[in-house]
């Protein structure tokens, strides 16, 4: 897969609040599709199927250990989704700032303003 | 004053970014900041790029027309037509860069929400294809110019990836 093929399974893996929610719970420690599957309302299968969403992604591998073959999150894809979107920030986060001052100064203009009117009026 | 919220940015679907940003300002405050060039001049443009044009007919069938330089000489345009604009809280335009750096025409949705005296900002930007929404950030372009200026490590781990 290229870099855009990549973030597009990442992204679509991510689109779901169920994977959403395996990712979180496997963020600390590795589980079972039992373990994952218990605290959800929903069928093994269905937590199967998103898993394999999540392995297709490459956030998700499976170990072999005897029966249970326990659910491992994988890091990197997130890193590189993240870094991806940090280019964004990067691109329009100064010119937001920048903007953020503007509209600092006209609020600033603004009441300055409606004071000498309300002066004038007296 | 209390600090502004980080902005934030997410992909949606395959071909959109959303963009979201809070402003301590009224809506009409932000919206005339975007839609206004004496103002637009004030804080628009990528890092490093400062906008030396800015043209605007900011109503529906209008248009707009920015164009950018760099420090080291560099210019960029920006050509963009409106199909919406409902001050306070909308605006719809596509636009496309001289250079045409994000693969065809993007849509542009920029929307203004009030809240307590502040706004909340979504843009949505459309790209014409996936390909286009993934490589964009990585453009010369979109780094400032980076190349150019010796940020040699950001573009190797550009390359990398």
């Amino acid at each position: 897969m290229n870099i855009s093929e990549r973030l597009d399974a990442t992204f679509a893996a991510l689109a779901d609040p169920t994977r959403r929610a395996i990712l979180a719970r496997l963020a600390s420690g590795d589980l079972s599709v039992n373990e994952l599957a218990e605290p959800f309302d929903m069928s093994q299968p269905a937590i199967s199927k998103h898993l394999k969403v999540l392995e297709r992604a490459g956030l998700v591998s499976r170990t072999v250990d005897g029966q249970r073959r326990p659910c491992h999150m994988e890091p990197k894809p997130l890193e590189e989704a993240n870094r991806w979107l940090e280019k964004y920030r990067h691109y329009w986060e100064p010119s937001f700032q920048r903007l953020d001052s503007l509209l600092e100064g006209l609020q600033s203009k603004a009441v300055h303003a409606n004071v000498q009117a309300k002066g004038k009026k007296r | 004053m209390k600090k502004p919220d980080p902005l934030q940015v997410n992909a949606h679907g395959d071909r959109e970014i959303v963009i979201t940003r809070h402003f301590n300002a009224p809506r009409e405050l932000v919206f005339d900041a975007w839609t206004t060039p004496d103002l637009v001049v004030q804080w628009f443009g990528p890092p490093d790029w400062k906008v030396t044009t800015c043209e605007m007919d900011a109503r529906a069938g209008g248009g707009y027309r920015f164009v950018m330089e760099h420090d080291s000489g560099a210019r960029m345009g920006i050509t963009g037509r409106f199909r919406e604009v409902e001050r306070p809280y909308r605006m719809v335009s596509t636009e496309i860069f001289d250079e045409d750096w994000t693969g065809g025409e993007t849509l542009i949705t920029n929307e203004l929400e009030e809240r307590n005296g502040r706004t909340i900002m979504t843009m949505t930007i459309l790209y014409g294809s996936t390909e286009a929404r993934d490589m964009v950030m990585t453009s010369p372009m979109a780094q400032g110019m980076e190349l150019g200026f010796g940020r040699l490590d950001d573009v190797l781990e550009t390359t990398a990836l």
